[in-house]
């Protein structure tokens, strides 16, 4: 086995118990935390299933960005739709093809998958711009935010490359990756594109957990959207609040 | 008139993004509290020497408390669509007055002493180490945020600075640099019941002063209770309502819809105030306090409803936080909601017959209403989602001859606080409260000249003090803002639906 192949077989094993400890930890922190007080945006639903599709909505469609500006909607809208396409279209390299019915879903996805790489990347693109254009977001932009930007541009655009441009070994990619959880390890093509394609890849997935990528479990905390409006209905008491009844003189 | 520029209004409400003028707002803060109004709160005196590692214990413990802090400082992803929300930064231009902004004040400080990152990568995160500096900075620019939550209806997370504002003004207060205006105030409602510091006594002449007017006025026996034992309803009600214009209109009208309706009420002299400003300084044990002297008022009165008068913020905390500070509601009457909210009263009235308004009273007003931020997005009205809009307008509405709202962006949930809110209609920040109606301001101008409108009703206290204040700096009259039980106090008829 190549030196490369023994690098990227470690790296992606400390990246993926980074990912998976990194944001297990945060969603443990954020589910141990109460919301000791009702505080949903009003008006909220009524129910919490309400609530839940509430939730949803924002995860989905982009409801409250939609209403506050239309076009970082349309371009959020572009990389994370673009983003999730391209992420289907690559269940291709994790599944074995005698896995039915979900091979077939996974070639009928190759299509979209394709293209919604440049969604990806013109998003990610327009995004970027904003942050210097935009002079008001030009002030609350740090340096980790454009290299973010940067770092997920480098993604899309080594792997729009490799398919149209350069074409990749993908057997051979596949093979690595099956190899990687299988635990036999298998050669990984020595493709420069691939190898800076699958390095961004692995950086973004150790800064997860320590990033504003935490907006993705966060948006399912969040307590003004995530909460039902029935605090007339429904005594709400968070566990460290619950002695402070015993303190009342009445 | 002020030793400040007035902000010129736009003729285009709401879509105009302000240039960025950094540190126009950086001179202007509160004073600070005092020991005498920090210590009978259980605060430091004044800001006490290890104060650094005092705040970042404190911070710590607010994050095992609030779910909403700890997901807010870290899922913001600095899109900047709160960003021209806020009305102190349209009013302003002070970058740090845009929330995700304001947030970031609080945010490094986080970075820096809880998070990996900021521990790693340090200012390549924002990560920033707590100094005098930015005590000072979160000094003055949480003290420039209404808690209004304006921009969390536009964040994609929902994050809430109101919520970070919150936290930020409680970790100030636990190492002794809170400000004066609020916790004079909390300090007030603990030795005599109410904001204003206005004893039993001082009130019941007050009231006894009204029944006389409307007495006078009316004809009617309009009765004003204090302590009651045994009255229906328990009314909770701002202290600027005894005695304020406009405020004190909507309690003759509070008065004149119970008295029609057969319905005994009383006030407490013990728990004379619906205002609770321990929610400005985030404190959950001052709110609970609060909230629990209207607890016992309430069971000492033995009523069976409590009905809360025309305010905001108080009808947040009432709304969403009363169950939880001072529920079970178990010994009231189970056929109420507790608490109520007056209008919610008034326009079940309306609805059933169980009062008639004559719009006549009201002839040649035409009326716009601002919603009040509280009310619109920190509670409800009625039984449905938006009933804390419907249910307003449907009161207006009913009397007065016309009612016309404002640009749409300016109401409703998108409604723009009055410049006022938070905790901050204090003279030493009256540049802000100018300079924060702007918004609204411009609104109302747009509606004056478009449709004629005369008059703007309010729903709350805060509302009512901090417009007429500052309508006059921008050219226009201060009594053109009225209680929306003022309007009904003079459409209300006396004595002609009894069968
Ligand atoms: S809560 Fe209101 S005042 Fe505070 S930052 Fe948000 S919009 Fe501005
Ligand atoms: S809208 Fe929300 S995520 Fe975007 S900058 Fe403001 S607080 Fe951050």
């Amino acid at each position: 086995m190549s030196v490369v192949t023994n690098i990227y077989a470690v790296l992606f094993y400390v990246a993926t118990l980074v990912l998976v400890l990194g944001v297990g930890a945060k969603v443990a922190s954020y589910a141990r935390t109460p919301a000791p007080l009702k505080i949903p945006t009003m008006p909220a639903p009524l129910t919490k299933a309400g609530a839940a599709f509430r939730v949803g909505r924002e995860v989905v469609i982009f409801e409250s960005l939609f209403r506050s500006d239309k076009w970082l909607w349309l371009f959020a809208a572009m990389f994370h739709f673009g983003l999730l396409l391209v992420l289907l279209r690559h269940a291709r390299y994790f599944v074995s093809s005698d896995f039915e019915p979900l091979w077939t879903l996974i070639v009928l996805v190759q299509p979209f998958g394709k293209y919604a790489a440049f969604a990806m990347v013109a998003g990610l693109l327009a995004l970027l711009g904003r942050r210097f254009v935009l002079a008001r977001v030009r002030y609350i932009t740090q340096p980790s935010d454009v290299l973010m930007l940067l770092l997920l541009l480098g993604i899309g655009v080594t792997g729009a490359c490799m398919t149209f441009v350069t074409h990749t070994d993908v057997v051979g990619v596949k093979s690595f990756f099956m190899g990687l959880m299988t635990l036999r390890w298998q050669p990984l093509p020595a493709d420069p594109i691939l190898l800076v394609h699958l390095a961004c890849v692995a950086v973004l997935m150790m800064v997860f957990p320590i990033s504003k990528l935490l907006h993705v479990p966060g948006i399912f905390f969040s307590p003004t959207r995530n909460q039902a409006d029935d605090s007339r209905e429904r005594r709400h008491l968070a566990p460290w609040a619950v002695r402070m009844d015993a303190e009342r003189t009445n | 008139m002020a030793d400040f520029q007035i902000p010129v209004l736009s003729d285009e409400p709401a879509e105009f993004v302000p240039e960025l003028q950094p540190g126009t707002m950086a001179h202007l803060r509160p004073f600070v509290a005092k020991p005498d109004h920090n210590v009978p709160l259980g605060f430091p005196g004044e800001l006490v020497d290890d104060w650094k590692d005092k705040a970042i214990g404190r911070m710590g413990d607010l994050l095992n408390r609030y779910r909403s802090l700890r997901v807010y400082l870290d899922s913001c992803v600095k899109c900047g669509s709160c960003a021209d929300k806020c009305h102190y930064f349209l009013g302003t231009n002070d970058p740090k007055n845009m929330p995700v902004a304001r947030q970031d004040l609080l945010r490094s400080v986080y970075r820096r002493y809880f998070t990996t990152s900021g521990k790693l990568f340090g200012p390549l995160v924002g990560a920033r180490d707590l100094t005098q500096e930015v005590l000072e900075e979160w000094y003055t620019y949480f003290h420039q945020c209404s808690q209004c939550r304006r921009c969390s209806v536009f964040c994609p997370y929902g994050i809430d600075t109101a919520e970070i504002s919150m936290a930020a003004r409680d970790i100030m207060d636990h190492v002794g640099y809170g400000m004066k205006y609020c916790n004079e105030i909390i300090t007030k409602v603990h030795k005599i019941g109410n904001n204003l510091g206005l004893p039993g006594p001082a009130l019941q002449d007050t009231l006894d002063g009204l029944e006389e007017d409307v007495k006078d006025g009316t004809g009617h026996d309009v009765k004003f209770p204090m302590d009651v034992k045994g009255a229906e309803v328990l009314l909770v009600t701002p202290s600027a309502d005894f005695f304020a214009e406009p405020h004190v209109d909507g309690l003759i009208g509070y008065a004149k819809v119970f008295h029609q309706a057969g319905v005994s009420w009383t006030v407490s002299s013990y728990a004379s105030e619906a205002g609770n400003f321990g929610m400005f300084i985030g404190s959950y044990e001052q709110m609970f306090k609060i909230s629990n002297r209207i607890r016992k008022a309430a069971l000492e009165l033995g009523v069976k409803r409590i009905v809360f008068g025309e305010c905001g913020h108080a009808w947040r905390v009432a709304y969403s936080f009363l169950n939880t500070y001072a529920g079970p509601w178990d010994f009231l009457d189970p056929r109420y909601p507790v608490p109520q909210h007056i209008l919610e009263f008034t326009n079940d009235l309306i609805r059933n017959g169980g009062i008639r308004l004559d719009k006549d009273a009201n002839s040649g007003m035409v009326l716009t209403v601002h919603d009040s931020c509280n009310v619109a997005r920190a509670s409800r009205m009625g039984n449905v989602p938006g009933g804390q809009f419907s249910v307003p307008r449907d009161v207006i509405r009913a009397c007065v001859p016309k009612f016309v709202d404002m640009h749409p962006d300016t109401i409703h949930d998108k409604t723009f606080c009055c410049g006022g809110g938070g905790g901050l209609l204090t003279d030493d920040l009256m540049e802000l409260r100018v300079k924060g109606a702007k918004p609204r301001m411009e609104a109302l101008k747009q509606v004056i000249e478009q449709q004629g409108v005369t008059h703007m009703a309010a729903m709350c206290a805060i509302c009512k003090s901090q417009f007429t204040k500052v309508l006059p700096y921008y050219g226009m009259k201060m009594d053109m803002i009225v209680s929306v039980h003022g309007l009904v106090s003079n459409a209300i008829q006396l004595g002609v639906n009894k069968d």
